[in-house]
């Protein structure tokens, strides 16, 4: 990236980004994109904690903090956690399948865009009148009951972003089934690509129950009709339902990437091939298919009667055992490995524990009748940071300090890496794990203050204490980047000397069009067979020939600002006479810019088998 | 083989939808999005089976008031032949026959605004006759809900075979187009299947159930 930034003006730099519709470039739009919301929901996590560092506390009011706890969790969910998991995605797996990009280069660049508007559209409820308080979940029995436009702007903004996801989905699972590389098959793809292909085929069955939920959200709120008005025959729970048909898989939807992108980090510090391949991807799938099965657990003290709720709670512990498969592969890849504790191994190492004491968690939650008793406590709120912040974030530090020198073509550095894991490690146990106790000791959640003098005053304040120990690790990990891009000392194809997998064997950052000649395939860990043959790249599969790749396209960028726009214009209907023609004006730039793409023949370019001959994989031209 | 290449009958193969890396990827993220959308005519389904005949007061209609069988019926069979129809228009794709597969696509978007006509008539008819409307009941916000976006559904696929239709009618079948009519007429069977659902569930078993 920089490389380019030195040779290109800025505002050339920029219209290449807008336009672009490489896999690499919209990794890194996705990485930064995604980081920006990381890092807002993480101060809004940090006023929560200091909101309620003491009892009586009125450093934030109790609507404001309704406010900034929605915030927190929807941000973390949606805008944080997914994209850049997809950053991963987009950055690896193409290169891990020996692909030169995904399946729709257009779609990715589009699917990026909606996310992001979608993101800035619920985002600018800070400034328009006030955010959503009605929680990430916004059960409708408080979000039809909710003031101003704040559950307009979630309802929304995620209608926007979720399409961009739905698209993204999509483009994956193609990309996997139709663009592996000669000799990839399924049985030898990285487990990483494994996870992006569970991964997606869950966003596209969750998806559309989100979009189904939030329509009927969005019609009661601002067109009047009653799907949730007890009072005109509605019913409430259907929204429940809804949200967690969708919520359910979506939290297997953030965990798998998560166990993909550990399950490469295992066996690449331990310099052995992953233990049981085939049974982790048949964890890996079972994970998925049992994901759909379990929602109701989150809706134990609806009132869903007891055999409903039985068998939800069955279901939802079986799905501790594929988990448990996991878990022990890991252990036993590690076991007998030469073990190197670089700064993703660190990582992923402190994983297993953290997340095995939230899968814990997870099965007492599990247990109906015990439920009864932790709901909407300070248990639920440990439970589940512990499997999201122990498991997904865990892997987002290791994936970006283990894919940084791929992205960027620069190694992060390993001191301050570490640095960065040992406080946010301390910080993270001791922030959440007094949690626990609080919830047992009778602290409900989304509470915004306490009263003293009934034994919560130190847990909380240790709890808080640990909170700023993860923001000075967040703090050190990007002095870290700035230090690192302005040295930006180039390495080689495969910086960490033990990679397995394709996207070691190519350059860093790789050329745009990936591979010049599609690499021959020969078994698992693909790579690390040639090296272990004293081979120093890939065979390939194909003479040198001419390459196809794609145009740069605007429309995406367009498609997106029009709902953008129209959604602005759907949220002020009632109280303004330009809400319906705003609405009209943003739907029709984005149907006319689908219809422009439509109508436009765009076949793309070719590379030039002779100037492919002349650029010996310098790799600098990405 | 460019998608763009000039083709004759001799060379026009067996699949021109799925010739082509490009055309291959389309065809099966098609398949992957009426995946999705299965899931999310399954989710207006269950809402409108939970608040089916759910109104505030007593007076107001149910589905055995509203729905007759006459009007449905006609509306099935035209969506339902219009399937059929554009099966013709791909039968002509498939032999490279441009302006037989024109003429029954021209046959299958007809079809579809007859639907599209009755379903407008059929709703003004409920709102006016009954005061059976998006906004009067949590029964008529799911009624207008599934049925509108399966109408929707309708109206964007008109415009986008038209569309098609339009802007390819100077220069015939090539590679590059023919993937697009396969998905267009792929993405109108899915339509006429949710039909046959909302035909059964909505209506049938509204008169019955």
């Amino acid at each position: 990236m920089s490389t380019l930034a030195q040779k290109k003006g800025f505002g050339a730099v920029l219209w290449d980004y807008l336009t672009t519709v490489d896999h690499k470039k919209i990794a890194i739009l996705y990485l930064i994109a995604g980081g920006f919301f990381f890092l807002l929901g993480g101060l809004e996590a940090m006023f929560i904690r200091i909101q309620l560092a003491v009892p009586n506390n009125d450093f934030v009011s109790a609507g404001l903090y309704n406010e900034i706890l929605t915030m927190h969790g929807t941000t973390m969910i949606f805008l944080a956690a997914m994209p850049l998991i997809f950053a991963f995605m987009n950055a690896v797996m193409p290169l891990q399948i020996g692909a030169r990009d995904v399946a729709f280069p257009f779609l990715n660049s589009l699917g990026f865009w909606l996310f992001f508007f979608g993101g800035v559209f619920l985002n600018l409820s800070w400034f328009l009148g006030g955010a959503p308080d009605a929680g990430w979940t916004s059960y409708a029995s408080l979000s039809i009951a909710s003031e101003g436009h704040g559950i307009d702007f979630y309802a929304l903004g995620l209608q926007i972003s979720g399409a961009g996801t739905l698209i993204g989905g999509i483009n994956f699972l193609v990309t996997i089934i139709n663009m592996r590389a000669p000799g990839m098959t399924y049985m030898r793809m990285p487990m990483f690509t494994w996870a992006t292909f569970v991964t997606s085929a869950l966003i596209l069955f969750a998806f559309p129950a989100l979009t189904v939920g939030l329509f009927l959200l969005i019609f009661d709120r601002m067109f009047g009709s009653n799907f949730f008005d007890p009072a005109m025959g509605g019913n409430t729970i259907i929204w429940e339902h809804f949200f967690w048909i969708f919520g359910h898989p979506e939290v297997y939807i953030l965990v798998l990437p998560a166990f993909g992108i550990f399950s490469e980090i295992f066996a690449i510090f331990s310099r052995k091939r992953l233990f049981g391949y085939s049974s982790m991807v048949f964890a890996t799938v079972l994970i998925g298919f049992l994901g759909f099965m379990v929602w109701a657990h989150h809706m134990f003290t609806t009132g869903m009667g007891p055999i409903a709720n039985a068998i939800f709670a069955v279901a939802t512990m079986a799905i501790a055992v594929p988990t448990g498969i996991k878990i022990f592969n890991w252990l036993f890849t590690m076991w007998g490995g030469s073990i190197t504790f670089t700064t993703p191994m660190l990582w992923a190492v402190a994983f297993i524990p953290s997340f095995v004491a939230g899968g814990v968690t997870g099965v007492m939650l599990a247990s109906a009748a015990q439920d009864y008793q932790y709901h909407d406590s300070y248990f639920v709120v440990a439970h589940f940071h512990y499997v999201i912040v122990g498991g997904v974030v865990f892997a987002l530090f290791a994936g970006a300090h283990l894919y940084w020198p791929k992205m960027f073509g620069t190694m992060l550095n390993e001191f301050l890496g570490k640095i960065t894991f040992v406080l946010f490690f301390i910080g993270f146990h001791l922030t959440f794990f007094i949690q626990h106790f609080l919830g047992l000791w009778g602290m409900p959640r989304r509470i915004f203050t306490f009263l003293p003098g009934q034994g919560l005053e130190t847990a909380n304040m240790v709890s808080t204490v640990g909170a700023f120990f993860m923001a000075a690790a967040v703090i050190i990990m990007l002095i870290n980047i700035v230090i690192t891009s302005v040295k930006n000392e180039k390495v080689g194809n495969d910086p960490w000397g033990d990679g397995r997998t394709l996207e070691w064997a190519i350059p860093s950052p790789p050329p745009f069009y990936n591979f010049k000649q599609l690499p021959l395939v020969r078994g698992l860990d693909a790579y690390w067979l040639e090296k272990m043959e004293g081979k120093k790249g890939m065979s390939p599969a194909e003479p040198l020939g001419d390459i196809h790749m794609p145009n740069n396209s605007f429309i995406p960028f367009v498609i997106s600002l029009g709902l953008f726009v129209a959604a602005f214009g759907a949220m002020y209907r009632a109280e303004h006479s330009w809400g319906i023609p705003v609405l009209i004006f943003g739907m029709l730039i984005t149907l006319g810019s689908m219809f422009v793409r439509s109508v436009k023949d765009d076949h793309g370019y070719h590379i030039h088998k002779e100037d492919l001959e002349d650029n010996n994989d310098k790799g600098v031209k990405a | 083989m460019a998608a763009e290449q000039k083709m004759t009958y001799e060379t026009w193969p067996a699949s021109p939808e799925k010739q082509t890396l490009e055309a291959k990827n389309k065809f099966l993220g098609f398949w992957f999005f009426l995946g999705g959308e299965t899931v999310l005519f399954a989710s207006l389904f269950a809402t409108y089976l939970a608040l089916k005949d759910k109104v505030p007061s007593s007076d107001m209609a149910l589905a055995k008031d509203l729905f007759e069988i006459p009007l449905a019926f006609i509306m099935t069979m035209l969506l339902l032949t219009s399937s059929l129809t554009s099966v013709y228009a791909m039968y002509h794709m498939k032999n490279f026959n441009f302006k037989k597969m024109q003429l029954w696509l021209g046959i299958t978007v007809l079809l579809g605004l007859g639907f599209l006509g009755l379903e407008i008539y059929e709703f003004n008819h409920y709102v006016h006759e009954f005061h059976h409307s998006f906004t009067s009941s949590a029964f008529g916000s799911a009624f207008y809900t599934l049925v509108g976006f399966h109408g929707g559904h309708v109206a964007f696929g008109l415009l986008w075979i038209t569309t098609l239709m339009i802007r390819n009618s100077k220069r015939g079948l090539n590679l590059y187009n023919a993937p697009k009519f396969y998905v267009a007429s792929l993405y109108w069977h899915f339509i006429d299947v949710v039909w046959v659902f909302i035909f059964t569930v909505v209506y049938l078993m509204g008169m019955v159930g």
